[in-house]
């Protein structure tokens, strides 16, 4: 691998402010450029741990972490249990068949067992947009929101942020192009506040069927033409596109699809040199991308992505739970 | 029973064009003379001075027969959507719903325009009407078939039955949850573009013109739906349409943080389409203001935002809220209270909405200047889901007489 930039320095916290004066983490939407700073600040540190043959810290020992996961995920609910574990946390994993959580009666039932349980931090994965949001409200602890509908998947932007900082120094001022399904994509929203709120370039590339309403108003610039949205792009995201769209009526066929928006060795020529290619996974390979792309190591930081989901994680269990294990400074905000 | 003398009280009567200074004396149930009428010794009197008497409201579409709630509003007669349960698809169930609120409000059963509301197979709409039907109504749902549409339109105007329709286009509202827009962006919620509304009322308006059928806009809530129903009025279409006040004063902003309560069937609207309602108010093109009362209890709001279910209680606040829509569009008093009288009343053929010598004695006193915070845990109504809990409104509801009786105090 070639040797990467020295890093461009993350955004400075205020004389006075406090770098992350939030209970929980709902959303990206709303948080200072220096509290993202903060947060990816402090995931550095672990993805030096996670590099080390000693990957423990026990700062959370004694605390417990329950994963609850009301929507099926396996490498989220996986990052996060090893991002818990390794902060010597006592982590718990419910995982609870959407199908019988659909009917959101008890959705708030749910919540107040969990809370009677007394746990020191809630990472929750919902198919309702707002949901975790909702739980938040009920629950004595910090909760961390590990998606939620397609509203927002803050730790995915997070890593996304991190990768892309540690491959290119930098995030300000590079162009970045999130291409495909932004529609239902949590992991889109939650990427245009922070790559905005960090002074990116960023442009939305989908279908129009695909395309949510009013972009641009998140600072966003859309494209239909992929080789128009990729020109002289730093970062590509692909997103994946999910098989049930074509039901939908919202793109006529995968061939098509891969066609018109689906990222080819080809396409990638038009975007800049040293362009990192992205994806938060699992991909549809020959749908949204080209094996040839998915696995250029030179290009692709697919896998460093999952890495950085990790130490992102870690950052902000341990961030989240400051305030009750009582690190100095950090007592009042939460 | 004794006479009802209501003195000094500005009558406004919009379906006679009265604004004026007038004691009200009421006899059998009925209005007797407006004016300077001698009183009876015998009479009951209320001192109504610095008060409005208007025709008790007529609301011209309610999800949920709430007769207490009504009274507290000043609502003494109601037009109740099909969609109860069981449906009102069936002759029985029509008789059955006209009687609920008797004798203080005054319930007008809408039928089913399809058996269960299914969209598929007509109800039996003519034996409502016999029954006690006042229209038949769609309910919560657009008819998604255009040849059941159109047979329904052209069996209802064989019996002159108007027909009240929930225009969003069933195709493009499916699983969405709001309005298409930057809100509905933000907060990832499934959204079906505003325009779901004006393909719908443009393909009802052509049926209903072909068929020469009478039909009813329950909710306009979008330019794009207000400008269809001019020019359909234009090429002379019989077509009337409501509002309720939700969508005169508030748009898809204020779902921001998920907020149930603002979870509104059809949703609300961009700024834009907000202002063009004023607009609609302002120069007529909306016929009535309706509560379009559905209320919810905690458990079916306190959901995640996808799930809780659409609706808010109403009743109470109607004559409130349209004071403060009417005052933003420029609307006079008399021609708010015609929307929720006299207009109706036509429009469906039911008794009162106003106040003639004979007329059936059902008013409403309020005060229009009275400030009041809404408080929704002081709600008579079993909901207490409203996006207003808290918002300083003007005009209070003193007192409402149904058929000659005080029916509420306020």
């Amino acid at each position: 691998m070639t040797s990467l930039p020295e890093p461009a320095p993350l955004p400075a916290v205020p004389p006075g402010a406090h770098p992350f004066p939030h209970a929980h983490l709902l959303g990206i939407e709303g948080l200072k450029p220096w509290e993202i700073g903060f947060l990816l600040g402090e995931a550095e540190h672990w993805v030096t741990l996670g590099r080390s043959a000693h990957k423990r810290d026990d700062r959370l020992a004694s605390l417990t972490q329950i994963n609850a996961f009301f929507e099926n995920s396996t490498r989220t609910l996986l990052s996060f249990e090893i991002a818990g574990k390794r902060l010597g946390a006592d982590v718990v994993n419910m995982a609870v068949q959407s199908s019988s959580m659909k009917k959101g009666e008890t959705l708030l039932d749910t919540a107040l067992t969990l809370n009677a349980m007394h746990p020191d931090v809630i990472v929750i994965r919902h198919d309702a947009s707002g949901a975790v949001a909702l739980i938040a409200s009920k629950v004595d602890c910090p909760v961390l929101n590990a998606g939620d509908g397609r509203h927002e998947h803050p730790t995915q932007a997070l890593l996304d942020a991190l990768t892309i900082r540690r491959r290119k120094g930098r995030i300000e001022g590079l162009k970045v192009a999130i291409c495909g399904d932004i529609l239902h994509s949590r992991v889109a929203r939650s990427n245009f506040h922070l790559l905005a709120a960090l002074g990116a370039e960023v442009r939305a590339v989908a279908p129009p069927t695909l395309m949510p309403a009013g972009v641009e108003r998140f600072g966003v610039a859309a494209f239909t033409d992929m080789d128009a949205g990729l020109e002289g792009a730093d970062v590509i995201m692909m997103l994946r596109l999910q098989r049930e769209r074509m039901a939908g009526a919202y793109v006529p066929s995968e061939r098509e699809y891969f066609h018109f928006f689906g990222l080819t060795a080809k396409r990638l020529a038009t975007a800049g040199d040293n362009v990192l290619v992205m994806h938060p996974g699992p991909m549809n390979r020959g749908v949204e991308i080209e094996s040839q792309v998915a696995d250029d190591i030179a290009r692709s930081a697919i896998t460093e992505q999952v890495e950085m989901g990790v130490a992102v994680r870690m950052a902000c269990l341990d961030v989240l739970t400051r305030a009750r294990r009582g690190v100095p400074g950090w007592e009042t905000h939460a | 029973m004794r006479p009802l003398a209501i003195l000094g009280a500005r009558v406004i009567d919009p379906a006679r064009g009265t604004n004026t200074a007038a004691d009200i004396l009421i006899a059998d149930r009925a209005v007797a003379a407006v004016g300077k009428p001698e009183i009876p010794s015998d009479a009951q009197r209320i001192d109504a001075s610095g008060l409005v008497a208007a025709p008790g409201l007529v609301d011209a579409g309610v999800f949920k027969s709430e007769p207490a709630a009504f009274l507290a509003g000043g609502i003494t007669r109601t037009l109740l959507m099909p969609d109860q349960s069981p449906v009102i698809d069936d002759p029985a169930l029509a008789e059955r719903a006209q009687r609920i609120g008797k004798p203080h409000v005054w319930v007008h059963p809408l039928a089913a325009a399809t058996r269960g509301l299914a969209g598929s197979e007509l109800a039996e709409v003519a034996l409502m009407k016999a029954a006690g039907a006042v229209g038949i109504a769609t309910g919560r749902r657009q008819i998604a078939s255009a040849a059941v549409m159109h047979r329904l339109l052209q069996y209802a105007a064989a019996f002159d039955l108007v027909t009240v329709v929930h225009a969003e286009d069933a195709a493009l509202t499916e699983g969405a949850e709001a309005t298409t827009g930057e809100t509905a962006t933000r907060l990832g919620l499934a959204s079906a573009p505003a325009i779901a509304e004006a393909v719908a009322i443009a393909r009802d308006v052509r049926l209903a013109e072909a068929a020469g059928a009478r039909l009813h806009i329950h909710q306009v809530t979008t330019a794009e739906g207000l400008d269809v129903i001019r020019a359909a009025r234009a090429r002379g279409a019989r077509i009337t349409c409501g509002t309720a006040p939700a969508y005169l004063l508030l748009n898809d902003e204020a779902v921001t943080g998920y907020r149930t309560f603002t979870r509104l069937s059809p949703p609300l609207r961009a700024e834009d389409d907000r202002r063009a309602l004023l607009g609609g108010l302002a120069d007529g093109t909306i016929d009535c203001l309706t509560s379009a009362h559905d209320p919810r209890g905690q458990d079916e709001k306190r959901l995640p935002f996808a799930q809780a279910m659409p609706g808010m209680s109403g009743a109470e606040t109607l004559l409130a809220l349209a004071v403060s829509a009417g005052e933003n569009a420029g609307v006079p008093l008399s021609r708010l209270i015609a929307m929720m009288s006299a207009t109706p009343a036509a429009i469906f053929g039911v008794p009162g909405g106003n106040l003639g010598v004979g007329a059936p004695a059902d008013i409403v006193l309020f005060d229009p200047g009275a400030p009041w915070r809404i408080d929704a845990s002081k709600f008579v109504s079993a909901g207490d889901n409203t996006p207003f809990d808290g918002l300083p409104v003007q005009g209070r509801v003193r007192w409402t007489v149904k058929g000659g009786e005080i029916a509420f105090a306020g």
